[in-house]
């Protein structure tokens, strides 16, 4: 019992957990193996947010592979700035100018998903609100005067905000709440199998390594039970 | 023909006899328990750590311009390179999981007690060298959290006086952390620390097995030559070397026993590596932090610097005191409290089971108290939690003190003369 203490308390500090966001993050439910998400993702990502944020570590041609897309396919509907299909996904933004338009540079997103998490960028885009006082009109509750423009108005349309921080619901867009809520969901969807492409496959190739093990495990017990007949 | 060849190489170089003397031949005590296991542990661990290095060394650059796109190439472009990655920032942590867990088996059973002290010091300068190694290596993705760890890390060199700030400027090659940081660091992660770390570790084990191993009795297993009646003595044969000046009891060779318990053990611990590195390789932002995955940005700090978790312990108590300086000396103090250990403990009986109650209480609030010392390095400074903080110091170097006073006289419980049955 004492030994189990012991061993209890010098494994404790793996169990401390990380302080929270402060701000409560609505959850994204999102689902990395929903291939058609995903490509509504890659779209959304493309027509909106490319011109200004890169995915400068990701290539065209992986994310075709691993979101079905034949490389043809690809070229014609995803790519329309003439990069070859093994290029990185970037635009031509020039960092310094773009500095000098919103503040600073917009991120690289390729590794949002993986600094913020998924529930982050789920909440940050569905949470811009009118304030006269920003230069583009608008703020974003998840992040205190944020230098982007709410670029997706046109679908969400936008909201205001009352004395005790509360969002109205969005107005002047072409979309529901409903269709905007799935639009970000799969555009977040998109930004988690960036953020790490190879997620699905090492989980996969995890549970057949854990197998073994058990397996071994098994047989490594009788071993050691047998040789220890020996020992008085 | 094979036997021919085998006995030409013999007569040059006695591989057999030395095979003989460290592993098929070498007594050791039947009654090790669950705390044995994490010096194999840790050589599995060192093993996949220099393997798993040296295949990301080839495709990782060491420069300021492309060594966090390169760490991303290799989680992308290079196959299974996402694996070696993972297997490498996994084996950090799990390296200080079981060398803290190997430290405390050798407090527990008073392992670094009379003829132990020099294994002591070989094991603590490797858990130096290994702190070395990990705060090097964790400069080299080049993310956020690295470079101001770095940065914070490195200052505290700035606190000695005089010197300080030209030793700050040595260390860094350059005014600010930068890319001729980076390659040093690279320099002596991959080549410099990793041979000192083995030749420390070939050191130990020698130290080791010269003075033989420990046991959770605190008993010796070497009994005077002739001592010992014929029927009590070990069944099993052992190299010359100890059977010499010696009658070796309760011992077993270590291969094959100890090789197949530690084969049930390091599977054990696969299992455990290898759920932490398939399902949560991040160990919730505590194995690979947050801001690590965005580039090094000299002019954005994190909102919350932490030194990985291993660091905690020792980072608490350099928060703790508002001096710079006198911080880094309970710093360093509270790793050279460690060294001098063997010369803290005056007291003879080894093992916890036999020693007075206060030193079992000493040793639980050691425990306790680098566990909270460890858990407060991860949280942002608060007057609470800086409290906190000074009670858990005081407990840590009080450690040492009180053993030291009460080793003296100590009231111990009589020592069996052989291992008990556990």
């Amino acid at each position: 019992m004492k030994k189990f203490i012991l061993a209890v308390l010098v494994m404790l500090p793996m169990l401390a957990t990380a302080a929270g966001p402060s701000i409560p993050l609505d959850e994204a439910n999102n689902d990395l193996r929903d291939k058609a998400s995903l490509k509504r993702g890659f779209e959304a990502f493309i027509n909106n947010c490319l011109a200004c944020h890169q995915l400068q570590y990701q290539r065209y041609n992986r994310t075709f592979a691993d979101l079905g897309i034949s490389d043809e396919d690809g070229l014609a509907n995803y790519m329309y700035t003439g990069e070859k299909v093994g290029d990185h996904i970037t635009n031509t933004m020039p960092a310094k100018d773009a500095a000098k338009w919103f503040g600073g540079a917009p991120p690289d997103l390729t590794l949002e998903a993986r600094y913020r998490s998924p529930d982050w960028i789920y909440t940050y885009l569905r949470s811009f609100y009118v304030d006269e006082s920003r230069p583009f009109g608008v703020n974003n509750k998840v992040f205190k005067e944020v230098g982007m423009p709410h670029v997706l108005q046109n679908l969400q349309g936008i909201s205001t905000i009352d004395e005790n921080g509360n969002l109205s619901e969005a107005t002047g867009g072409s979309m529901t709440v409903v269709e905007y809520d799935n639009f970000i969901r799969d555009l977040t969807n998109f930004l988690e199998y960036v953020g790490e492409p190879n997620k699905l496959e090492r989980q996969g190739i995890g549970y057949w390594v854990i197998g073994f093990l058990f397996i071994l495990l098994f047989f490594a017990y009788l071993l050691k039970k047998e040789y220890w007949r020996d020992v008085h | 023909m094979s036997f021919k060849l085998m006995d030409w190489i013999e007569q040059r170089l006695p591989v057999m006899n030395a095979m003989n003397k460290h592993v098929t031949q070498y007594p050791a005590p039947k009654n090790f328990n669950f705390w044995y296991v994490f010096g194999i542990l840790a050589s599995v661990v060192l093993v996949n750590q220099l393997l798993t290095g040296v295949w990301l060394t080839m495709s990782y650059e060491p420069s300021g311009d492309g060594a966090f796109a390169s760490v991303e190439y290799i989680m992308r472009d290079v196959d299974y390179g996402w694996l070696l990655r993972y297997m490498h920032s996994t084996g950090a942590s799990a390296f200080f999981v079981v060398i803290y867990m190997h430290m405390f088996r050798g407090m527990m059973y008073g392992s670094y007690q009379k003829p132990r002290e020099l294994l002591w010091l070989f094991g603590m300068l490797i858990f130096l060298v290994l702190m070395a190694e990990a705060f090097m290596g964790y400069l080299l993705p080049w993310g956020n959290m690295s470079y101001w760890g770095a940065q914070v890390i490195i200052s505290i060199f700035g606190a000695i006086p005089i010197i300080g700030d030209d030793l700050t400027l040595w260390i860094r090659g350059d005014y600010v952390i930068s890319g001729a940081t980076l390659n040093r660091f690279f320099a002596l992660h991959v080549i410099a620390l990793p041979l000192v770390l083995v030749v420390l570790v070939f050191l130990h084990i020698l130290a080791l097995h010269e003075v033989g191993s420990n046991n959770p009795d605190g008993t010796n297993i070497k009994k005077p030559k002739g001592s010992v009646a014929p029927e009590e003595l070990s069944q099993f044969t052992f190299h010359e070397q100890y059977t010499k000046k010696y009658d070796i009891v309760d011992a077993i060779p270590f291969h094959p026993y100890y090789t197949v318990k530690d084969l049930v053990a390091i599977v054990i611990f696969l299992i455990i590596f290898c759920g932490v590195m398939f399902f949560a390789p991040e160990g919730g932002g505590y194995f690979i932090e947050a801001p690590n995955f965005q580039p090094a940005n000299g002019l954005k700090t994190p909102e919350h610097i932490a030194p990985v978790w291993y660091f905690g312990p020792f980072y608490t108590i350099l928060r703790i005191i508002p001096d710079k300086l006198l911080g880094a000396v309970g710093m360093f103090g509270a790793i050279i409290a460690l060294f001098m250990l063997p010369w803290c403990d005056r007291g003879v009986v080894k093992s916890i089971r036999y020693r007075c109650t206060a030193h079992t209480v000493n040793l639980v609030q050691f425990a306790i108290c680098f566990i909270i010392l460890g858990v407060l390095g991860t949280l942002p400074a608060s007057p609470l939690y800086n409290m906190i903080g000074v009670v858990a110091s005081f407990g840590y170097f009080g450690f040492f003190v009180a053993i030291w006073i009460y080793s003296k006289n100590e009231k111990t419980k009589p020592v069996p003369d052989r291992v008990t049955g556990e």
